[in-house]
């Protein structure tokens, strides 16, 4: 293709692309702003609660304030008739690469000095698909081309707040780690006279590991061997601090209990294997990503107290993932492990309470479902004392839907972060119905 | 390439009254044999009976308890005062519901199996012009999807070759059998072409990730009216040559051969077409041609919807796990798409386009209706709508007398996650409900027993 035509395509794909960025920031704003509203006459799941039917929830500046039957709300107060539609805590994603500007640093197999947080992109589309289906909160992730990718970053999807209001500052600091086919790049044609990049076996996937943990392990020694002649009575004279090294820096910090481990594993072996590097090291691991064969080892899971943040049933897309059996998040929470289910998609993120709903047909109520993409996900990314459920005292992050969403019948119908409305599809229609009307309809 | 033989009409009407006879003769001599394999079979005996069960025929009036008598593979009595056959055996259905299984209108079952292992992958030929790849030809009928499918209350798919501008030959089967051949219902259902799709569609952002159509939907039409054009004049010759013996036969153009069946408007062309404009250029493509059409994907259909109905053309939603093809299109214009185009008129059909994913039919119907798709079409669009647009509503598709017996025994709604599908009959006979994620289940669930 020539340059000339290659510029055009990249000109009229620019113009595309603000084309569509206009419709899309036109409405770009929280709809109701505020943060008080009273949500009048719905089917309250409150998670961790029970079912209120024909219930309230006040929110005063954020924050939910009563939930109950008959509220009755400060004059003023926005009031959402519920008609009895259903209302739940905010759906949170354990794992996605949404609103990001970058997802992996795929040059090198070991980058922990990268961070999500500096790369957010607020401006992503798909935080409104994300919040078109309920969705309040995600966990942002490093992609999984590293054995030791970077450190992730949990936001609101507050679309059209500046990217520094979106990140939830109490959620547990993460730093990814992946392993299995992806870092092994089994699934990438080498280019000729390009070398493999080591590790190309799941063997160097864990070696690599081992390595890195055990440079920082002597990093942190030399910085304490360092401290503590400083802080001696008689430092020596020429006294040189170790050289600084960020990507160390991390792995020190996960050493020491300040950054969690998530781990994107596939097969039963690597999941063990990760789990003795962990206590090897003595590091702590939040959860494992897609855990595809968890359910052929949930004693080990159940022993090191390790979760587990997976697909409800998106299997057989690579060799790793062909025993991935639609049972796996049902039996493993039946068995007492901590899961979540993800996106990991800027498309399915807004099909989330689907994929939950789904658990329903391989063995979870319908109450146990919606636990994997609410207080199950708030746990795992440790705000579940802020959100994850209805409850007096906590953010008001809400959804609403049309009929119960464990059905398949279902379709959310507002979006609530802090007590401020970010989507409503009613509004939605009305503006869509007004704008296709002025331009005499198409 | 002279063994090639080509029958003429008389010819084939011949060869098929012996196949007739030469089948009615040998079915006689070995009837026994076949009787006494299905007698030792146990699952399928000659008669059958479901009592006491909801029936929801699709086609006609609910019925809140009756009796469904299945003869020989088929619907031999339905309704709500049947009497049942001394040798019958019988079903206890009290509880639950009957409902026609259903039909998965486009996927990929049995030609993908692990779609990022290519040896697995046998949907997409190399090169643009395939008319002659077949489908069926590549089915494995032990693909793990199946059963997974089947468990879920699917009872027969449409499997689609992709790539290129003509994909090759679709099949429609049904999910059972020891072979290929023995799931066939009809072996060759239609043409696949592929249109461009919409710039910036499907999955990526704003294009991103997703290869740009490197040819509009103009070219693509041209080209297939030349191929279409250079077909007749093939067979045109070739006719001419046959009458005539000084007259040289054309070169061989295996091209040409396998778009006869089409230009002569015996086999159907299913047509993947995505944006308004490229569907409107598409029904006129169709109606100059004057070949039999099916469209699939139509994802801005619902733009031009009566211009579908107008033309008659029956219209296959692709898979609703997508992001719209455009934004300026709304969020959700894919899930109100199939509300609006029934809503106009036009025949619908749901389909996963999926191997993997080809469980999740109903969910698809589902998710329409959240967006306005009336509930009674919706159970429609995937069980009689789908038979009538590949013809075969005269056996299949709706629990009618005489049609066979694929029937799903559910204990709720057949569109609903919750709902557990008891029973599975295809074509009269219960099929095994077990898969890989129930094998795979049981297995490590030993493990916990041990410890």
């Amino acid at each position: 293709m020539s340059a000339s035509v290659n510029r055009l395509n990249k000109i009229h794909f620019m113009l595309t692309t603000f084309l569509a960025l206009y419709f899309l920031l036109a409405s770009k704003q929280a709809l109701f702003a505020g943060g008080n509203l009273l949500i009048k006459n719905a089917n309250i799941l409150t998670v961790t609660n029970g079912v209120i039917p024909h219930g309230d929830v006040l929110v005063v500046n954020g924050i939910i304030k009563q939930v109950g039957q008959n509220l009755a709300a400060p004059p003023g107060t926005k009031i959402i008739e519920a008609n009895g539609r259903y209302l739940i805590p905010g759906i949170i994603d354990t794992h996605t690469h949404i609103a990001l500007s970058g997802t992996n640093e795929g040059t090198e197999a070991i980058t922990p000095e990268v961070n999500m947080a500096d790369v957010i992109n607020a401006d992503d589309p798909s935080i409104f698909t994300a919040l078109t289906g309920g969705v309040t909160m995600v966990h942002t992730m490093h992609g999984s081309a590293n054995p030791i990718g970077g450190i992730n970053v949990v936001l609101k999807l507050k679309w059209g707040k500046p990217s520094e209001e979106l990140i939830v500052k109490e959620a547990y600091p993460t730093l990814k780690f992946a392993l299995g086919e992806n870092v092994k790049q089994s699934n990438r044609t080498l280019l000729p006279g390009r070398p493999q990049r080591y590790p190309a076996t799941r063997m160097g996937a864990n070696a690599i590991i081992r390595r890195e943990l055990l440079k920082a392990r002597d990093y942190m020694a030399q910085w304490d061997r360092y401290n503590q002649l400083k802080n001696s009575k008689n430092p020596p004279k020429n006294l040189l601090p170790p050289r600084r090294n960020l990507r160390l820096e991390t792995l020190a910090d996960l050493l020491r209990g300040k950054l969690i481990a998530r781990c994107h594993a596939y097969v039963a072996t690597e999941m063990i294997e990760f789990l003795n590097l962990a206590k090897e090291f003595g590091f702590k691991i939040g959860a494992f990503e897609h855990a595809w064969e968890a359910y052929k080892i949930t004693d080990e899971l159940l022993k090191a107290g390790v979760g587990i943040s997976v697909f409800i049933d998106s299997w057989a897309y690579k060799m790793e993932a062909a025993e991935g059996i639609a049972y796996n998040a049902a039996y493993c929470t039946k068995r007492g492990i901590l899961v979540s289910i993800n996106s990991d998609s800027g498309e399915r993120i807004r099909r989330l309470f689907n994929e939950a709903g789904k658990a329903v047909k391989y063995g979870l109520t319908q109450d146990e479902a919606i636990k994997l993409i609410t207080i199950n996900a708030a746990k795992q990314l440790g705000v579940d004392h802020l959100v994850g459920s209805i409850e007096v005292g906590k953010q008001a992050d809400l959804a609403l839907f049309s009929e119960h969403p464990m059905s398949a019948y279902t379709r959310c119908d507002m979006t609530i972060i802090e007590g401020e409305v970010y989507f409503d599809r009613d509004q939605l229609l009305k503006e869509r119905e007004a704008a296709s009307t002025k331009k005499g309809g198409i | 390439m002279r063994t090639m033989r080509i029958f003429t009409k008389t010819q084939q009407n011949f060869s098929r009254l012996l196949f007739v006879i030469t089948a009615l003769g040998l079915s006689f001599l070995f009837s026994s044999l076949f009787l006494n394999a299905a007698d030792t079979d146990g699952k399928s005996p000659k008669v059958l009976a479901i009592v006491n069960a909801r029936i929801v025929p699709v086609v006609g009036e609910e019925i809140a308890s009756g009796t469904i008598i299945i003869k020989d593979g088929r619907i031999a009595e339905i309704g709500q005062n049947v009497s049942i056959p001394k040798e019958a055996q019988v079903i206890e259905a009290k509880g639950l519901i009957a409902y026609p299984g259903m039909i998965d209108a486009y996927s990929s079952l049995g030609l993908v199996e692990i779609s990022g292992v290519s040896a697995t992958v046998d949907n997409r030929e190399t090169g643009r012009i395939n008319p002659q790849v077949k489908a069926i030809e590549a089915l494995k009928y032990d693909s793990m999807h199946i059963p997974i499918a089947r468990a879920n209350g699917i009872v027969a798919a449409v499997v689609a070759p992709t790539g290129g501008l003509i994909s090759g030959q679709s099949t429609l089967v049904k999910l059972d059998g020891w072979t290929n051949r023995e799931m066939v219902i009809k072996e060759s259902l239609a043409l696949q072409v592929e249109l461009p799709r919409i710039r910036g569609s499907r999955g990526g952002f704003m294009g991103f990730g997703r290869q740009e159509a490197t040819i509009s939907t103009d070219k693509a039409l041209a080209e297939l009216k030349e191929l279409f054009h250079k077909a007749r004049m093939y067979e045109k010759r070739r006719q001419t040559a046959q009458k005539n013996i000084l007259l040289p036969l054309p070169d061989f153009d295996e091209t040409s051969l396998f778009l006869l069946p089409v230009v002569k408007g015996e086999l159907p062309v299913m047509f993947s077409v995505h944006g308004d404009k490229d569907i409107l250029q598409t029904i006129r493509f169709v109606q100059e041609e004057k070949i039999k059409a099916i469209f699939y994907g139509v994802e801005q259909g619902f733009k031009v919807a009566e211009e579908i109905k107008k033309a008659g053309i029956p219209c296959i939603i692709g898979s609703l796990y997508d992001l719209p093809p455009t934004w300026e299109d709304g969020y959700d214009s894919l899930f109100v798409n199939p509300g609006i185009l029934n809503k106009a008129g036009v025949k619908i059909a749901f389909s996963s386009s999926s191997s993997s994913a080809s469980k999740d039919l109903p969910y698809h119907a589902a998710k329409a209706v959240a967006f306005g798709l009336d509930r009674k079409e919706a159970l429609k669009a995937v069980t009689i709508y789908p038979a009538e647009i590949f013809g075969v509503d005269g056996i299949m598709g709706s629990l009618e007398k005489g049609k066979l017996a694929s029937i799903v025994l559910a204990d709720g709604d057949l569109l609903e996650f919750g709902t557990k599908i008891e029973k599975v009959f295809i074509e009269g006979k219960e099929v095994d409900l077990n898969n890989r994620y129930t094998e795979l289940l049981e297995k490590f669930k030993k493990r916990e027993l041990k410890m």
